[in-house]
């Protein structure tokens, strides 16, 4: 009860808090939400700046595409690693001017623009219940026919479009077989992820493509260690959301002490349980117990965003045409 | 008022109802064309997906169609304890959010579900929903109960007189069927058909889960990945125009096969059925209904049983929304009645082919891609406002249009009949404008106004369509708050925030075709 006590005290002998300056930041929809990382961020970073910090919510890339330079914010927060290319298209972002020795990511992140904040692997997620031995490669995935499987289709989802490229980067030209195979397997191929995975609760699938940090909220918020993620001996293709400042942006030094505070040990120490992924900067040692638990793949899959988008219509084509044959 | 006058207003009215819906459909894609420097060509895989598109939309509308006509019948002409909370109950896969929906037909016919477990406790084999059968289920499922509720509405338009009538001229249950209920059905089915083919056309979510995978890709689909996938915002104001095209097509069909059904009117006496068969159709009937009824609520009751127990325990913000959601609802609502009875209106005085250029235009909307309005909207509020401070009211205004289509298609019909059947007397009194509305109309379109505002009510309680590119974190929707609960692995509230979003829909929905119903028998 002190904290909001203080805040009206601090409001009248300062003044309006119109006076105070803000920092805009332009988010996703879940990151703002309550349920997200936004509420503990906004808490932690205004103790810190002596200033108000307000999220503008929506589809990001699009806003970004469509407003272009009349958006009206500083900064932007949760990029997905796939978007990354088209956002630093637009030629919108300024310099973040921070030194990114810090970021413990399993790839090499050297980016003017934009700040991993998290990552995390996609990966199939399966019920220890129903599936007694997962497969423990891709190949092995391949071999059983055995194992349902519902996942995203990757017109429409990020993590749809990280399992393509996985795929494309295992298999190559061969990748229509597998596509093939894995179609045999396909329960269904959903929009989104939450479809999917409300589908795999409900027992609709042995596996469902989601991430491998997923096991860790249903362990840590519901106390349930059935769910596990399937780690393959080929590796696991990595994704990661990003930040960066806005070139037109109306506060840029908040905007650049933002990008400070996300490589920060207390933003870094929230994201685990706040956004059920990995932190970008902070040593294994220092993440949740139940994180370091967490089995980790040997081999990060990662294609930088020139050669992801160069393969995308080719990888695309195979995809269709395994799925429909 | 003059007759003249009243002719002029209902016009003007009309006319700028029209308009509005001409910026909604069209400037919001002209917007989007021009933002992409013009339109961009097709693929291949474009085109396969207008034809499964085209494919599974005449095969669910026909299907909901033909199952409807023995359901509504045997409602019509029944009278059971229970039976208007039924006819209430059956509405409810219409108005629930398909995500919802989508989890609800998987509890019944999924893997795991119950046709599932009772076919291995018989030692059969599986039953496999995705697929092209899938699709064609989850869209009977959702049209089935919109279906019959439209054709219940020709049964009980059909005057009591014309039964009685029928009674005296010893007619059994086939020669009413010949010459009272085909003659309406006739009127009545090429309109319903259109719609649900309008609504299977812009499936999306619910077409690919069921689909089982990209074999199922439809037009909307294909607009998704043009904006998202692709960035080509030419190509999605082009495949856009294209889904519009078939909407204009299946309008220009539907027309050609509707016939006005000549029943003439009626003292708007009670309906007494007198062509009530023997007891072999009393228990088809009863077979009927039961079927129905058991294949429309068991998805709903899983739901409902699956979210309930987590409805208490809620977080505050879900009901925050739930409140937003009511004021959209019942403001989209409002809305919708007022431009439904101005286009009614100017339709009927139009006439002709100006008439049935305004009357398609009012069903356009149900062809419109939310995205690509939602786009359109956003490119063309910018310029004037900051379209987060609009977000609301954006909301209930395309939603109040997305439902215009049914309002029209219900309230239209009935007041052709009061044209035809009170308009002569209504005109030799001098009785025009407001004063004609009062007394004459509305108590007559009592019962399709109170329908079609509760299905307006529960369509905007469950739409999120359009309102993600402009969403605001404090301005969030029940829909919206059910998907950041999901994101957000919390499966337990989700299911919970579902129930409350079913129990909303249901009671506002509930509410109106109360109302509308009033007395009288429905």
């Amino acid at each position: 009860m002190k904290r909001p006590i203080i805040a009206a005290v601090a409001a009248l002998s300062f003044g309006s808090a119109a006076q105070a300056d803000t920092l805009v930041v332009l988010a996703p929809d879940y990151f703002a939400s309550s349920w997200g990382p936004g509420p503990a961020i906004k808490e932690g970073f205004e103790a810190r700046c002596a200033c108000v910090l307000e999220f503008r919510t929506g589809d990001v890339l699009p806003r970004l595409m469509l407003d272009g330079a009349r958006l009206e914010a500083d900064a932007v927060i949760g990029l997905g690693t796939e978007e990354l290319l088209r956002a630093r298209q637009t030629g919108l972002f300024a310099p973040h001017g921070q030194d990114l020795a810090p970021l413990t990511v399993p790839v090499p992140w050297e980016d003017a623009q934009f700040i991993p904040f998290n990552w995390s692997y996609v990966a199939f997620v399966y019920d220890k219940t129903r599936l007694e031995t997962p497969p423990a490669s891709f190949a092995e995935l391949l071999d059983r026919a055995d194992i349902s499987l519902v996942w995203q289709d990757p017109r429409s989802s990020g993590a749809g479009l990280a399992l393509m490229l996985w795929v494309d980067q295992l298999y190559g030209e061969e990748a229509t077989a597998i596509w093939q195979n894995l179609a045999a397997k396909t329960v269904t191929v959903t929009a989104g992820w939450s479809e999917a995975y409300g589908m795999f609760t409900n027992g609709e699938a042995d596996m469902v493509l989601s991430y491998t940090t997923s096991p860790a909220y249903h362990i840590m918020a519901e106390d349930d260690d059935t769910k596990a993620a399937a780690i393959f001996e080929e590796g696991h293709y990595f994704i990661a959301e990003a930040a960066g400042v806005l070139a037109g942006a109306a506060q840029p030094d908040l905007a650049r002490d933002f990008m400070a505070y996300i490589l920060s040990p207390e933003f870094q120490g929230m994201i685990a349980t706040a956004n059920w992924s990995y932190p970008s900067a902070l040593p294994q040692a220092d993440w949740p117990e139940v994180f370091r638990d967490l089995p980790l793949p040997e081999r990060a899959i990662f294609l930088d965003e020139d050669t992801a988008d160069a393969r995308r219509s080719p990888a695309l084509a195979h995809w269709l045409d395994g799925m429909t044959r | 008022m003059s007759a003249r006058t009243a002719r002029h207003a209902a016009l003007a009215l009309g006319g700028a109802v029209g308009a509005w819906l001409v910026v909604l459909n069209f400037g919001a894609l002209g917007a989007v064309a021009w933002w992409a420097d013009g339109p961009s060509a097709l693929r291949g895989a474009d085109w396969a997906a207008v034809r499964f598109t085209l494919w599974q939309a005449l095969l669910s509308a026909a299907l909901s169609l033909l199952l409807a006509v023995p359901i509504a019948r045997a409602l019509a002409r029944r009278q059971f304890a229970g039976r208007g909370l039924l006819i209430t109950l059956m509405g409810a896969p219409f108005i629930l959010p398909s995500l919802v929906a989508v989890l609800g037909l998987l509890a019944v016919f999924g893997r795991g579900g119950l046709v599932n477990q009772g076919l291995g406790a018989l030692g059969w084999g599986q039953f496999n929903i995705f697929g092209l059968h899938g699709v064609v289920l989850a869209h009977v499922f959702y049209n089935l109960p919109l279906a019959t509720r439209i054709l219940l509405q020709g049964w009980a338009a059909i005057p009591a007189e014309r039964f009685r009538l029928a009674a005296s001229l010893g007619f059994g249950p086939q020669a009413s069927f010949r010459q009272l209920e085909w003659p309406m059905l006739r009127d009545m089915a090429p309109g319903a058909f259109l719609v649900i083919f309008l609504i299977c056309l812009t499936s999306f979510s619910v077409a690919l889960t069921l689909g089982g995978g990209p074999r199922a890709t439809t037009v909307e689909l294909a607009i998704y990945q043009a904006f998202r996938f692709d960035f080509d915002m030419g190509r999605a104001a082009v495949l856009a125009l294209v889904q519009f095209g078939l909407c204009a097509a299946a309008g220009v069909l539907a027309w050609r096969v509707a016939l006005p059904s000549a029943l003439g009117g009626g003292m708007d006496r009670p309906v007494q059925r007198y062509d009530m068969g023997g007891a072999a159709l009393r228990l088809w009937d009863s077979a009927l209904i039961a079927g129905g009824a058991l294949f429309l609520m068991l998805p709903l009751a899983l739901v409902a049983l699956r979210g309930l127990p987590h409805v208490a325990g809620l977080p505050p913000e879900v009901w925050h929304s739930a409140a937003r959601s009511l004021f959209v609802a019942i403001g989209a609502t409002g809305v919708t009645l007022a431009m439904a009875l101005a286009l009614a209106h100017a339709v009927l005085a139009l006439g002709g082919k100006g008439g049935a250029v305004l009357e398609w235009l009012g069903l356009a909307a149900l062809a419109a891609s939310p995205l690509v309005v939602g786009t359109g909207l956003y490119l063309l509020i910018r310029p004037f406002a900051n379209p987060r401070d609009l977000a609301l009211v954006v909301t209930l205004l395309v939603n109040a249009a997305m439902a215009l289509p049914f309002a029209l298609r219900l309230i239209l019909p009935a007041l052709r009949a009061v044209r035809d059947t009170q308009g002569r007397l209504a005109d030799s009194l001098g009785l025009h404008g407001l004063a004609r509305l009062r007394i004459v109309t509305l108590p007559r379109l009592r019962r399709p106004l109170g329908f079609a505002a509760g299905l307006t009510a529960a369509l905007s309680m469950g739409d999120l369509g359009v309102i993600m590119l402009f969403a605001e974190r404090e301005g969030a929707t029940l829909p919206m708050q059910l998907y950041r609960l999901m994101t957000a692995y919390r499966l337990d509230d989700a299911a919970g925030a579902a129930v409350v979003l079913l129990g909303a829909s249901l009671a506002l929905f509930w509410a109106c075709d109360t109302w509308g119903r009033g007395h009288a028998k429905a």
